[in-house]
């Protein structure tokens, strides 16, 4: 294994994938790194290797990335799957753990395209066995052909929990209700920016099969769902929330939640990448330029990683930065670029135009989020809603202060699944935007290395 | 808490959970494996002992922590059974590592 390459792509999702084949055509040498120990991420998780009899019943969608995978695999680059970035500075180091091993590698450039992860969506009990992410339910159904035993109760909003039931109706499992929380007042919203939306109508069209498909099974489907508590003792027993008014109770084991995702920003964030809140999608982006560059040169962000588009959006994105890339180390002209990236970006334009509507519809009420002082905000650490709120009111400036009065967001997860909500409850406090508030610092180990992993490999070096 | 869907492939490989053999299917991962046998909860939080399973699938959010081959805190999310893998919960949170 070398310790330096001209390009250095971390992920391996549609962008990832896409940025890999871009530049590794026009002659850059090429090292991709990712977690999973197949190309896909985790939207075309097993597309090729699927465990499923018909990998049909995920739908068309996710078979649209068989091909792009298959090609990925004859894609003349390194490939290190099965490996986590636990380091990552501005100067393009890496600190890469391969097969159990540490490694250094100096890259001339860097894509990263790590995606999304889910955005938490904290709840009383949503610690309990029984209860996990939509995204999880997903993970299981691709990589694994595992259904739920009981129909699952699915709660929260955005289109990935209706593909969710969607796709158990079509393995003939069920669902047993859906808890929408989606807030009635956005649809004026997303109905103002539905004309921009037809130019990618089949977005529209596809989540209006999914609609009446659910509809047509007759699940049922509670509105305007709000405070969501999850209760049991040793194990998920039941959900209660109210909705329109209404209390309800429903006996379950199984509680899928979902809010939609947000980047992934624990690598931006190492880099040093300048960030922006971003009103419209609630959640913070790095600031990229037409390419991808992040505001540190040879830095680019391409997929969700940098905002979230979906899967086409991101494949796009990555053959941008791919040719960006190959323009900079000369193995391209400029004219050349220009030509190879205009259908890019046109198609690139028509897959993001759908996003406003989405993102508008499903745009989360951040007033309702965390009614409850009992919620466990950071899972790691067991801390409540309650005791950030007690060190707000004492005057606590930001994310990075609550993290010391109350160790929320130092556990192991390192606050990828507290720090929204700590925003969230900061800037209530102090009535103002999340924009205001700030974030954690993120500092490595990114991912966990342990000392004999490091001392191992100076002593390789040395 | 899950099974697997009936028509996929049939192949079951033997590992240990808590000492104990157990059949798997081949090719999913050590948290799959969990939730397929109802092993819950999958561990235990060393701050209070309340019970947890795996919640994300992805790598991110550290639930799915267990001890394999004598490593504690492993993420079983991200590694795939393997014939004669043992792993261990970690249900005492007194003593983490103690079953090794
Ligand atoms: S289940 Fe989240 S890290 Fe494994």
């Amino acid at each position: 294994m070398k310790t330096s390459y001209p390009l250095v792509i971390i992920g391996a999702g549609p962008a990832g994938m896409a940025a890999a084949q871009v530049a590794a055509a026009q002659g850059v040498e090429v090292a991709v790194i990712d977690e999973q120990a197949q190309p896909g991420g985790q939207i075309y998780r097993n597309v090729d290797s699927s465990p499923l009899a018909d990998a049909q019943l995920l739908g068309r969608d996710y078979l649209l990335g068989k091909p792009q995978v298959q090609a990925f695999r004859h894609t003349p680059i390194e490939y290190f799957p099965a490996s986590a970035v636990w380091y990552l500075d501005r100067n393009r180091e890496i600190g890469l753990l391969h097969q159990a091993e540490h490694r250094r590698i100096e890259a001339g450039s860097i894509v990263i395209a790590c995606g999304a992860q889910e955005r938490p969506m904290p709840i009383p009990g949503w610690q309990l066995p029984g209860v996990m992410t939509a995204g999880a339910g997903q993970i299981l159904l691709k990589s694994a052909a595992l259904v739920p035993s009981q129909p699952p109760v699915l709660a929260g909003s955005g289109p990935l929990m209706l593909l969710l039931a969607w796709q158990y109706l079509r393995a003939g499992v069920g669902v047993r209700a859906i808890v929408d929380t989606t807030p009635r007042h956005n649809r004026l919203q997303a109905m103002l920016r539905l004309p921009r939306a037809l130019a990618a109508a089949e977005y529209l069209y596809k989540g209006l099969k999914l609609i009446s498909a659910i509809k047509r099974a007759r699940i049922p489907w509670y509105l305007e769902a709000r405070n969501l508590c999850a209760d049991g003792d040793e194990q998920l027993q039941r959900l209660r929330f109210d909705s329109r008014g209404g209390a309800v109770e429903i006996e379950t084991g199984l509680l899928q939640l979902h809010q939609g995702v947000i980047p992934a920003l624990q690598l931006a964030d190492a880099a040093g990448c300048e960030m922006r809140w971003s009103e419209m999608q609630q959640c913070w982006q790095p600031l990229v330029d037409a390419w991808g560059e992040s505001s540190i040169a040879g830095v680019f962000i391409a997929g969700d990683a940098a905002g979230i588009g979906g899967a086409r959006a991101a494949a796009l994105a990555g053959q941008l930065a791919g040719l960006q890339v190959a323009f900079r180390q000369n193995r391209i002209g400029q004219q050349q670029r220009n030509r190879l990236a205009r259908p890019l970006q046109i198609a690139l334009r028509r897959h993001l135009a759908i996003r406003p509507f989405l993102d508008s519809y499903y745009r989360i009420d951040n007033d309702a989020q965390l009614s409850d002082g009992t919620t466990l905000v950071c899972r790691c650490e067991e801390i409540s809603a309650a005791e950030i709120d007690a060190v707000a009111a004492l005057g606590c400036s930001g994310p990075n202060q609550a993290k010391a009065f109350t160790r929320c967001g130092m556990g192991h997860c390192q606050g990828r699944f507290c720090g929204a909500s700590v925003e969230i409850l900061l800037a209530r406090h102090r009535a103002c935007s999340v924009a205001d508030i700030g974030r954690f610092t993120t500092r490595p180990p990114l991912k966990p290395v342990t000392l004999g992993q490091l001392a191992a490999a100076s002593g390789d070096q040395s | 808490m899950f099974r697997r869907l009936e028509d996929s492939a049939p192949e079951r490989i033997e590992i240990e959970i808590d000492g104990e053999p157990v059949l798997v299917p081949a090719g999913i991962s050590l948290a799959a494996a969990l939730f397929y046998l109802d092993a819950m909860p999958s561990r235990r939080t060393q701050l209070s002992a309340s019970p947890r399973a795996a919640f994300c699938m992805m790598g991110a959010c550290f639930e799915c922590l267990l001890e394999v081959e004598g490593e504690g805190s492993q993420r079983a999310c991200q590694l795939q059974v393997r014939p004669g893998l043992r792993a261990w919960r970690q249900l005492d949170p007194l003593e983490p590592g103690a079953n090794s």
